[in-house]
């Protein structure tokens, strides 16, 4: 169990990283970039298959499966339409 | 299996990243799908993995569920992205506010195994007010983009709304700590479910104000909702893979709502609270002039003396899926040695590079695209400047008349052209609600009628030899 202090520290340093990162994206590309991140995002599916997939209670299972399902709408559409989209930049 | 949780993190949070950077150009940006792929089935496996994970079949199906809805959604058409988008951030939201209502009934039917300190209480608050006030906003939005019939288009509003909307947010946020101080008090799970309804009901108030001109600014600030509330899951779940892939996201959406808020000159507050697009009076009521109409035919012999065009595409274009005629006329023009350039306003269309993506669908090559910055330094040496359904984003009124919503908001400098030819659908004004001084003025002729048809018609005269 990492403290509150260390959690907040990767959040502040992943953020710079963000910032950093995010910053560099081609203005061509900011409509799959939003896509893709929020793919990325859906990471939240993790915490989904333990609330689904542990012993618990009914209606708490039902919650996470919910939740899985919503994630990994987020992640199959969100990964499949920004290659789509990417698909179509071209060059000459 | 302790490690192989902590490593597959480890290279989940690098590939994510990687993807992200791999953004930077065109050439490079498959990649970082691919490596976000990978990224995230080390990460699905590696939590499956875990001894406790026991209902297997649980798993399994809502992971089919979310490819049968998930496939046909990266299928709609391109110009249908906007409410894709804002659908996947109510989805995102959905799923931090639900883990977390879980995660809060776990702890207080006494099966949870981690301890609630003060602060995993106060970002559980957080997580649930994040994700379920983006999980409506978000729908929302969705609902306005995707113009579905019980919610209204135009921006609605009543008196002390603010009022209302802030009152909301803040008995939210207040019975949020109350809880966080007192997790384990026996009013506090009421009080949770009362806080999840408040942040429901505040997602919907938040954007009923909202018009379809904000909607770029709106869907990144959703954006960075759904980050945030990532990040506040990843505080309660102790997971550093969370916050990290939330964080990334967060920070996605705070810099695409900052360039969309700089693009129009307004502040957060002002988008949020500002109500856009009320019916403005009428200015200048006095020296009404007259827009004079061009014949398709004058429009293509206009574009045929030309040697360089400037397209400006706007959400006419969109509205009317007009991109395919537009390559075409690119095509025909380009032919005849003309050079054509595309103008992208930042918050042309409904959301951040919606533009870009629309004209690369329709085989535009992207060194095309120009940027607002790039182009305005070009248009007195242009020629003809041809306005496709945009209105706002080249209304020379934002340069000085304060009296206007859009004053001070940067233009793509159209009216400094040569010659402009504006395709308008209707003779009603914009989405702002504002006359638009472009279409009066001497050195511009108006072409009436959907984009497509009139590109269609425009691409006709120029006859056989240059369309393929």
């Amino acid at each position: 169990m990492s403290d509150f202090g260390s959690m907040v520290f990767v959040f502040v340093l992943a953020t710079f990283i963000g910032l950093g990162v995010i910053r560099r994206v081609s203005r061509l590309l900011y409509t799959p970039l939003m896509s893709l991140t929020n793919a990325i995002s859906a990471i939240a599916v993790v915490g989904s298959i333990v609330v689904t997939g542990a012993d618990h209670p009914l209606t708490i299972r039902i919650l996470g499966a919910v939740a899985l399902f919503a994630s990994m709408t987020n992640i199959v559409s969100g990964f499949m339409i920004t290659d789509r989209m990417l698909k179509m930049f071209k060059k000459q | 299996m302790h490690l192989v949780g902590e490593l597959s993190a480890v290279l989940a949070t690098a590939l994510f990243i990687f993807a992200l950077y791999w953004m930077n150009d065109p050439k490079t940006a498959r990649r970082g799908v691919i490596a976000g792929v990978v990224g995230m089935t080390v990460a699905v496996l590696a939590t499956w993995i875990q001894p406790e994970i026991i209902h297997h079949a649980w798993i399994v199906g809502a992971i089919a569920l979310g490819f049968v809805v998930g496939v046909p959604l990266s299928r709609v058409p391109l110009t249908a992205v906007p409410q894709r988008t804002a659908l996947s951030h109510a989805f995102g939201g959905l799923a931090a506010g639900l883990v977390g209502t879980a995660e809060y009934f776990l702890w207080r039917g006494g099966s949870a195994t981690a301890e609630m300190t003060h602060f995993r209480m106060s970002a559980l608050a957080a997580e649930v007010i994040l994700g379920f006030l983006t999980f409506t906003g978000s729908l929302m939005a969705a609902g306005k983009l995707q113009e579905v019939r019980w919610i209204p288009q135009r921006p609605v509003t009543y008196p002390g709304q603010n009022f209302v909307n802030i009152g909301v947010l803040a008995i939210a946020v207040g019975l949020g700590v109350a809880v966080a101080v007192h997790p384990g008090a026996p009013w506090a799970q009421q009080a949770f479910l009362v806080i999840a309804a408040l942040a429901l009901i505040f997602g919907v108030l938040l954007i009923i104000p909202i018009g379809g001109a904000d909607m770029p600014t709106v869907i990144s600030i959703l954006n960075a909702y759904a980050g945030l509330s990532a990040v506040a899951m990843g505080f309660v779940l102790d997971s550093k893979l969370l916050v990290t892939a939330g964080a990334l996201d967060g920070s996605s959406g705070l810099i695409l709502s900052i360039i969309m808020c700089r693009a129009m000159n307004r502040s957060f507050t002002n988008v949020l609270f500002g109500a856009f697009g009320k019916a403005q009076p009428a200015l200048a009521a006095g020296e009404q002039k007259e827009w004079k109409q061009e014949t398709v035919e004058g429009a293509a012999q206009l574009l045929e003396q030309a040697r360089n065009v400037v397209i400006i595409p706007g959400y006419g274009m969109a509205v009317a899926q007009a991109q395919h005629k537009v390559r075409e006329l690119y095509d025909a023009l380009t032919k005849r040695g003309i050079i054509v350039k595309f103008a992208i306003h930042p918050v042309a269309g409904r959301m951040p590079g919606h533009m870009n993506v629309l004209l690369a669908e329709a085989n535009i090559p992207y060194s095309a695209l120009v940027e607002m910055d790039e182009i305005n330094p070009e248009m007195p040496q242009t020629d003809v400047a041809l306005v496709l359904g945009a209105n706002d984003v080249v209304n020379p009124a934002a340069r000085y008349n304060k009296g206007t919503p859009i004053y001070g908001m940067p233009i793509i400098d159209a009216d400094k052209a040569k010659t402009v030819l504006a395709v308008k659908r209707s003779k009603k004004p914009g989405f702002a609600g504002i006359d638009n001084e472009l279409y009066v003025q001497d050195n511009t002729w108006m072409l009436f009628g959907d984009a497509k048809a009139v590109l269609s018609d425009l691409v006709k005269q120029f006859g056989s030899g240059g369309i393929h």
